[in-house]
């Protein structure tokens, strides 16, 4: 077979959704660090988003198994974590995914710039944690809804 | 570079995460109980980073699971504070703010480490423990000057864990970093939210000595291990 190039690698990860946040690509996300041929071995460099996070061995599966599908027999995922990931890496059009699906995009200011669902910009802090490490529940003063905010770090 | 400085690291984490995991669905509100989870699962994955460096460095086919699950309450180095049980909400949230107070000075210094990986995992956590301090301070603050009935266990919290708070800040070689050394910063944030809190600082700083050390743990860690390694001690070859 003729090996792929690593923009098409690229392009197959950035087909493959993130577990938990499903509207966004692990491309989306900013995860993906590297995609490099070392000889015949085709390695990908992951960064997890929080240390504990429970995704992350999900995530390495999935990005064998959609490896697997394109016929790379034996990927190789590489663990870094220095530098930490952060949320400047999360791509535009993931932000703008995020919004649509109800999850406030992270802003630098550390709060949500307004409400996914009505748009206000009048909203409160509930709590710094949420259903996800990476995410903070807050709540739309106009609209009454609560909404994810996906934490800036 | 003596693995025990990192392995104090590792303990103080999985420690601390497994006494705030024991509040999972038992917290005072489903928001409390949810960030008591997520503070708990960013400590355990601190903790294997910590552990399997740790584990890799000294070369002797353990693993950050083996180190976790097979050792005895007299080879732990985690600081007296951390396993001091959770007894009630603002017991719980107070030993939370001094070790969170501690650790991210402790961090931030270590993520000048001379050891890149020994850096890495300290950038790495102290973005998460910016959070975890963050919450925590809010809470001292919110239950300190709240009601009369959450200010006086607030200040018998403050009571009964500072005699914990002193052994952050003893050193010696085996730490990867001079621990005396972050001390000032800590006693001035400390300042800060305890004032706002309307919280007295105890007058005595004598201090208990004995978990990084291993020389003495309190009689409680034994206990919590127990609890934390009866699987893997029982079956130990169990896998998901």
């Amino acid at each position: 077979m003729t090996r792929p190039s690593v923009e098409e690698v690229w392009t197959w990860l950035s087909a493959v959704p993130d577990p938990e946040i499903p509207v966004i690509s692990l491309v989306d996300l900013g995860i993906i660090r590297d995609v490099q041929w070392i000889d015949d071995t085709l390695e990908v460099t992951v960064t997890p988003t929080y240390s504990g996070c429970p995704a992350t061995s999900i995530i390495n599966m999935e990005i064998e198994q959609a490896l697997w599908a394109k016929g790379i027999k034996n990927p190789s995922l590489k663990r870094q974590i220095a530098p930490p990931w952060t949320t400047d890496w999360m791509t535009d059009t993931g932000k703008a995914k995020l919004e649509q699906y109800g999850i406030a995009p992270p802003q630098p200011a550390g709060g949500p710039k307004r409400c996914p669902h009505c748009q206000s910009t009048r909203v409160e802090k509930i709590s710094q944690f949420g259903s996800t490490p990476c995410k903070a529940q807050w709540r739309c003063i106009d609209c009454l809804e609560p909404f994810d905010y996906f934490k800036c770090i | 570079m003596s693995t025990l400085g990192l392995i104090r690291m590792g303990d103080n984490t999985l420690v601390l995460g497994q006494r705030v995991s024991e509040w999972c669905g038992h917290a005072p509100a489903l928001e409390e109980d949810i960030a008591l989870a997520n503070t708990a699962l960013d400590l355990i994955g601190q903790t294997q980073l910590w552990l399997g460096l740790a584990a890799e460095r000294e070369g002797a086919a353990r693993t950050a699971d083996t180190l976790a699950y097979h050792r005895d309450a007299w080879d732990f180095r985690n600081l007296l504070l951390v396993e001091q049980p959770n007894r009630d909400f603002g017991v719980t949230m107070m030993r939370q703010f001094l070790f969170d107070a501690w650790h991210l000075e402790a961090l931030t210094a270590l993520s000048a480490h001379e050891d890149a990986e020994v850096a890495a995992i300290a950038q790495k956590s102290a973005k998460e423990v910016t959070y975890h301090r963050e919450r925590s301070s809010d809470t001292v603050i919110a239950l300190g000057d709240g009601t009369e009935e959450s200010h006086a266990r607030m200040q018998a919290a403050l009571d009964r864990l500072w005699p914990y708070a002193g052994e952050m800040f003893s050193t010696d070689e085996d730490d990867l970093t001079d621990m005396s050394i972050l001390r000032p910063a800590f006693d001035v944030y400390l300042e800060t939210v305890l004032t706002e809190a309307k919280l007295t600082r105890p007058d005595s700083d004598f201090a208990h000595m004995g978990g990084k050390t291993g020389a003495r743990h309190t009689e409680h860690l034994g206990h919590m291990l127990a609890t934390m390694q009866v699987l893997p001690r029982s079956y130990p070859n169990a896998t998901w």
